[in-house]
């Protein structure tokens, strides 16, 4: 109870203190304040999940929020094996990044804000997962919405982050409506909000309908619009537009939160939902398409983004693709498990890319790169690691976590696992693809900076599209005494890369036999037949590593890799000759499916065309023009008849007296009687 | 014995005389006064038929007090008369349009 609660507020006080106190305590202040919280929380979680180990789980309240009749919200926190291995991944990352920070965020006059606002990152995190209630899901979940905002708008002078923040909050609030749905559905049903009741009476339901909605089944509709949440917050498919432009944020929450953690939520939540998502088949059947869609197109965009970061970025939307994937076919703790494996090569690739960012002088065009893996070693090590646990090659993190869901979609009974598999298997060639083509294009090859670096006018003009636009030598700091040929990045920044390096290259190999088949889960997330169908075929990693060289995606991985070697070592040339002869294929791809024009088209300049209609039509003449202005009009012209009678001529009004008394006289004659 | 008729009809027609006078009249204030005069003589002219025919003085003693307010209004019509001349110069009717609208 206590360590819980430590591992959820020490970061809150840190971020606190940096926050509020920063400005006037200095930089190495807020950085030792934040670190030391988060280190805090990180160990507090470790022993959390020692206790939890060794068989201790916690589900206790700590606090009513309020109450009524019948009805009681509260604040309490859930620790079991899930949670825990979800509080240590999100803490380590977090500490990783946060000393990652120091050296990223140097020069930048934010700093204390910053390290602010990603512990507070930290602590909203925290509150999501250990939840043992949706409402304080909703919480976390909602905070750490916010705190996403604020930090993609960390640079708020610069117009392209103010729009991608604007479209991640937007595009959340979209998730969010069918969370809070799902939720309210929750609470309606079950006239409780907290999970232990819900997943146990949660069967009760399993025949209802509701009515008003054509008979849906019931657990569907509540398990579709939680899923929808999730969406959101996961960038599945259509939701997925507003995490490449997240980017825009410094790179080491990009690592943090648009890789590693918080857009992981979506994922852990259906996991934590799985009582509720077995009972529904529709449901599954949803997320394994949307999850296998998100996992196949997304990963072809990566194949043509220019950006080190975008190549990241759709890096993990496809990845995203594959837990979700795994959370259909009903394999949640595979998709736990790459959860996990995917926080820690994501954070390595994108931190890595922040270190050749920071010694190209924040340039993160990789055609102004290659050849760096001489000049800064450190780094290449660690993005090779982080790149060859994407592409999934054995026996690197990501190899188990992706087999193990390709080998779930492959036994799944959920109806459209068999397309997902497809997907998928077509999905490991392309990962192969693009994250070779990164490591190629980035670290070997020619040295292409000299050239590029000449002059920073010149390279406004080169880029491709006005939202993607990156002036980053106007508005970031400037680094002007470091002119010259890249070199190896600050310890702060290469530390962080070693340790998390170390998890992408064993921890799949160390975890997939208790966390998959031993176990580990039980009591926390439901054990399915997909699962009992693959603890089967399972004897062990060594034995899942050599049987990898018999089956097909480990040689669908190497073709990709492959084919981004001969694109791009092999022959550089040839590249440009594909891109000319797909011309119409890459452009697709370089539009990214149209999705941004569509929403820039549909729903921004619609919600714009709308408002003004309503403004026009609704404020300007409606409102303004007949009921405001049209009254005093209406009184106006009723005046200016009415006024035509005042002529001045006293006979004129002396006539009117008089036969107004006469046609009185005759009135009262004619109806009223005698007289 | 002069029948109700006749002075009810000489009323009318001392009446109507007025109305006609207001509504021909367009040069001068005074006549426009001395036709509302006329009309009121003809109300009490009406007053003094009825009350001799019913028997009944008091309408004859009606008349007394209207004559009474008449004479009081006249004067006071006739002093705004004057005030009017010296302001504006003029009594002529249709010069005097100011409330028209």
């Amino acid at each position: 109870m206590t360590l819980s609660c430590i591992a959820a507020f020490a970061p809150l006080v840190g971020a606190i203190l940096a926050g509020f106190l920063g400005w006037k305590l200095g930089r190495a202040f807020s950085h030792s304040v934040t670190i030391l919280s988060v280190a805090i929380s990180f160990a507090a979680s470790a022993a959390a999940f020692w206790q939890v180990l060794h068989g201790a789980s916690l589900n206790q309240e700590v606090y009513t929020w309020m109450a009524g009749d019948g009805w009681r919200l509260q604040v309490g926190f859930l620790v079991d094996r899930l949670t825990v291995t979800m509080m240590c991944v999100v803490t380590f990352v977090s500490l990783m990044v946060h000393v990652y920070t120091i050296g990223y965020m140097a020069d930048d006059p934010g700093y204390q804000r910053f390290f602010s606002y990603i512990s507070l990152f930290t602590f909203s995190m925290m509150m999501l997962v250990m939840a043992n209630n949706f409402l304080q899901l909703f919480f976390g979940w909602e905070a750490v919405g916010l705190v996403s905002y604020l930090l993609i708008g960390f640079w708020f002078t610069r117009p392209t982050a103010i729009y991608a923040n604007l479209k991640a909050f937007l595009v959340n609030r979209v998730g969010d409506f069918g969370f809070l749905l799902g939720i309210g559905f929750i609470f309606a049903a079950f006239g409780t909000l907290d999970y232990a009741p819900v997943f146990q009476r949660a069967a009760e339901f399993g025949a209802t309908t509701i009515e008003s909605l054509g008979g849906a089944h019931f657990l569907t509709v509540v398990c579709v619009c939680l899923f929808i949440g999730a969406m959101g917050k996961s960038a599945q498919f259509p939701l997925h537009v507003w995490l490449p432009d997240s980017m825009e944020g410094p790179t080491p929450i990009s690592a943090l939160i648009h890789a590693a953690t918080m857009v992981t939520a979506g994922i852990f939540m259906v996991a934590r939902m799985s009582p509720l998502f077995e009972l529904s088949q529709a449901a599954l059947s949803f997320v394994v398409i949307i999850g296998a869609i998100t996992c196949f197109f997304m990963a072809l965009i990566a194949i043509t983004q220019y950006d080190i970061k975008r190549v990241v970025a759709y890096s993990t939307l496809s990845q995203l693709g594959y837990m979700t994937m795994a959370l259909g076919a009903g394999a949640y703790s595979v998709a736990i498990f790459h959860l996990m494996t995917h926080a820690f090569f994501k954070a390595v690739l994108f931190l890595g890319a922040g270190s050749v960012i920071i010694a190209m002088h924040h340039e993160q065009d990789m055609r102004k790169m290659g050849g760096l893996w001489r000049y800064m070693p450190i780094t290449y090590a660690t993005v090779l690691i982080g790149a060859l646990a994407n592409a999934g090659i054995p026996p690197f993190a990501g190899f188990f976590s992706k087999d193990s869901i390709v080998e779930a979609l492959h036994v799944s009974t959920t109806p459209g696992a068999h397309f997902a598999w497809i997907l998928a298997l077509a999905g490991i060639f392309v990962s192969g693809l693009y994250s070779f083509r990164l490591v190629f294009f980035a670290f070997h090859g020619k040295p292409r900076f000299e050239a590029g670096h000449e002059g920073h006018e010149g390279h406004e003009g080169h880029e491709v599209k006005g939202a993607e636009k990156k002036s980053h030598a106007a508005e970031e700091p400037h680094h002007e005494e470091m002119h010259g040929p890249p070199h190896e990045t600050p310890w702060v920044v290469t530390l962080p890369l070693i340790l998390l390096a170390i998890p992408s290259l064993v921890i799949g190999a160390l975890t997939i036999q208790p966390m998959l088949y031993g176990g580990w889960f039980d009591g926390a997330i439901v054990r399915t037949e997909t699962m009992e169908e693959m603890a089967k075929e399972f004897h062990g990693w060594w034995a899942m590593v050599v049987h990898a060289f018999t089956s097909l995606p480990l040689y669908l991985a190497l073709g990709g890799v492959a084919t981004a070697w001969y694109f791009f070592i092999f022959r550089p040339e040839a590249a440009g000759r594909m891109r000319e002869r797909m011309k119409f294929f890459v452009n697709i791809l370089d539009r990214k499916y149209g999705f941004d024009d569509f929403n820039d088209w549909f729903f921004a300049g619609g919600a714009r065309k709308v408002g003004t209609g309503l403004w026009s039509w609704g404020d300007k003449t409606i409102i303004d023009g007949i009921m405001v202005n049209g009254t005093a009009r209406l009184i106006g012209w009723f005046a200016g008849r009415a006024r035509r009678m005042q002529t001045g001529y006293i006979y004129h009004y002396a006539f009117t007296m008089i036969f107004s008394v006469a046609a009185l006289l005759a009135f009262f004659w004619a109806f009223l009687g005698k007289y | 014995m002069i029948p109700l008729s006749h002075s009810l009809v000489l009323g009318a027609m001392l009446f109507a005389i007025g109305v006609v006078g207001i509504f021909l009249n367009r040069k001068n204030l005074i006549i426009l006064l001395m036709a509302i005069e006329l009309m009121l003589l003809a109300v009490n002219m009406n007053f003094i038929a009825f009350s001799h025919h019913m028997g009944d003085l008091a309408g004859q003693v009606f008349v007394f007090f209207i004559l009474t307010v008449a004479a009081a209004e006249s004067a006071i019509g006739l002093a705004i008369l004057v005030a009017l001349f010296r302001n504006l110069r003029s009594i002529n009717v249709d010069d005097l349009g100011t409330l028209k609208g």
